[in-house]
């Protein structure tokens, strides 16, 4: 394959927070703990968690929004992480982000055709005039009138919200969007539009998706390669359709089983998972889904599990798939 | 894609404008307060056209007459009209507090979105200074400065500005830590604008109407402080008509003629009165919680 749009090698971001009182001590929060992936052009790539699992930070690490603290980033082969503001401005027309609130993603002072128009003003990349043409074309672009750019954004839907915000990540031709929960605030049958807005735009420009979210249908509908996240660590990977035929790890067996199933008739009592996750300042000792788990042992209390390649496209950090020992039982991987 | 948009709206204002409106229509004493207002500065600025008399002019026979047909509201110890020193203390009175205010206005608000902006160390220091200015009631700050300059009139609106900037940097730095942390900054920072781009063009529009409340209900403390500074001496120097000071002539008078004090106090209950219904108004509709533009 051709060298890879993106590549993320065991990236870290931790959070010191202090807390307590009177005595306030520094609690480290891992929430990116050493996340590896590879993102190829054209490719929706989704990473998949619970709430808190440090996925959202991910997407923000990535585009140096937050700053990173380990690990490297690489965007075509450039190097994200010491870059230095020169590069940072060129590399930004080429990454850009959708945010998951659309009430809070547009500025309520400005009008939209403006809010739109002056990422290709600061950037230099036409004149006013240009701009202005652009903007109606990208309007039209994500479904609305072109005329619509001098509405200030109070007078959109959260829908027609959204698509403002697709449409400025596109303003400078990006090659790569990152989508974080793009559709979850919306209705559902708003969401099914722009789920269908982004796949065709996917299409049309050829862009890579890093979409973040924890909705696995809108994942199986969306996107070809997923990762499984659980507290700041990435547990499972590989292509969408064999993840969900056959999750390996366990506790991606228990959120695929967790989603809801459309048709009534293969609805079957679902394996819940439980207890709460537990806290990223914490996390468990070994694996640090162990104390979930219904397949756990001992060596899992102990040993956090190495990565296992399953096989080219897929691999699992699970200690159930190392040699000599058979992986899920049957009942539960079909 | 079948959305339809039709329903929207004919025209687009700016939310800003939608806000001034609904100050106005929610609220019928909002619009008194500015008519008022706009009436005093009015008054005051055509001041050498209204007054009937020059206001220095000393007439010693005429002196601490009641009122009459030529002189309105009567005279002062000096024989001087009160009412056309009434007008021309407004511009005194008003031009000290608009400028001060103004300039605290300013600087405040960039102290402010600064510390809320980048947050941390920046932060701290400058908010730290505030709490020390803070710290001083108004009236005290405002004497120690002019004691230390010596009153004039720019020393007094140095003094009113100072005990101002602290309130205003306040103000501006609690919403601006709030739209900090909106999406659409972090959108401008993925696009790769600079700060000064963001602060200018995404911060400050949104937080300022909140400094503008502060500004309308500000300037009225402005007038009492001015006021309050030339009733102890410290404003500007007589034969200057101000409201504090004809006040302070008056006193000693008052025995003879209640109208020398009674006049100008009138004047400064009615410019407190009027701001105050402005900014009464204004902080009910830009409230967050009635607000529907976020």
């Amino acid at each position: 394959m051709s060298e890879p749009l993106l590549r993320v090698s065991n990236l870290k971001k931790f959070f010191k927070v202090r807390r307590g009182f009177p005595n306030p001590e520094t609690v480290i929060v891992r929430a990116l703990d050493g996340i590896s992936f590879i993102v190829q052009r054209g490719q929706a790539f989704a990473l998949v968690g619970e709430s808190g699992c440090g996925k959202s930070t991910a997407g923000r690490t990535i585009l140096r929004l937050l700053e990173p603290d380990e690990g490297s980033i690489e965007f075509d082969g450039q190097d994200v992480v010491n870059a230095d503001a020169k590069q940072m401005r060129a590399l930004r027309k080429r990454a850009q982000i959708i945010f998951q609130d659309p009430f809070s993603s547009l500025n309520p002072r400005m009008r939209v055709g403006n809010a739109l128009a002056e990422p290709l003003l600061v950037h230099g990349l036409m004149s006013k005039k240009e701009a202005n043409e652009r903007v109606r074309d990208l309007l039209e672009e994500v479904g609305l009138p072109r005329d619509a750019g001098i509405r200030f954004p109070h007078e959109f839907s959260g829908g027609q919200r959204q698509r403002l915000g697709i449409a400025r990540a596109l303003t400078l031709n990006p090659e790569l969007i990152i989508a974080d929960e793009p559709v979850s605030a919306l209705d559902v049958s708003i969401q099914s539009q722009i789920l269908t807005l982004l796949r065709d735009l996917q299409q049309r420009l050829n862009l890579s998706f890093i979409f973040i979210s924890h909705d696995l249908g809108v994942v199986r509908y969306f996107c070809q390669v997923m990762a499984v996240m659980y507290l700041g660590k990435i547990i499972e990977k590989g292509p969408v359709p064999k993840i969900f035929d056959e999750p390996l790890h366990p506790y991606t067996v228990m959120l695929r089983d967790a989603s809801p199933v459309p048709d009534p008739t293969a609805r079957k009592a679902f394996e819940r998972i439980e207890g709460e996750v537990p806290s990223a300042v914490n996390p468990p000792s070994g694996c640090h889904f162990h104390p979930r788990c219904p397949h756990v042992m001992d060596v899992c209390r102990k040993v956090y599990p190495e990565w296992i390649d399953v096989d080219a496209q897929r691999s699992v950090a699970c200690h159930l798939y190392t040699e000599g020992r058979g992986g899920l039982p049957v009942a539960e991987a079909g | 894609m079948t959305e339809t948009v039709d329903v929207l709206p004919e025209h687009s204002r700016h939310p800003f404008i939608d806000q001034l409106q609904k100050a106005f229509r929610n609220n019928k004493l909002t619009g008194v307060g500015a008519v008022l207002f706009l009436f005093i500065i009015i008054i005051a600025i055509a001041a050498p056209l209204l007054a009937p008399h020059d206001p220095l002019q000393q007439h010693i026979i005429a002196r601490l007459k009641g009122p009459s047909a030529e002189y309105w509201f009567g005279t002062d110890a000096y024989g001087r009209d009160i009412l056309s020193r009434l007008l021309y203390g407004a511009r005194v009175s008003l031009l000290i507090s608009l400028t001060a205010i103004g300039s605290a206005m300013i600087i405040g608000s960039i102290i402010g979105i600064i510390a809320g902006y980048f947050g941390g160390m920046i932060d701290l220091l400058l908010m730290q200074v505030m709490d020390v200015l803070l710290a001083f009631p108004a009236l005290i700050l405002g004497l120690i400065v002019v004691a230390m300059l010596g009153p004039s009139m720019e020393n007094l609106v140095i003094a009113i500005a100072l005990t101002a900037i602290p309130p205003f940097a306040r103000t501006a730095r609690a919403p601006t830590i709030a739209v900090k942390e909106r999406d659409y900054i972090e959108a401008c920072r993925a696009l790769g604008f600079g700060h000064p781009r963001i602060i200018l063009k995404h911060v400050f529009p949104n937080v300022f109407s909140e400094i503008l409340v502060m500004g309308s209900l500000w300037l009225a403390t402005a007038i009492r402080v001015e006021a309050s500074l030339s009733f102890i001496g410290l404003g500007v120097k007589p034969p200057t008509a101000s409201w504090g000071g004809m006040i302070r002539e008056g006193f000693e008078n008052i025995l003879d003629n209640v109208w020398l004090s009674v006049c100008p106090s009138m004047a400064i209950l009615l410019v407190v009165f009027s701001l105050n219904l402005l900014g009464d108004g204004l902080r009910d509709a830009i409230d967050p919680k009635t607000r529907s533009d976020s």
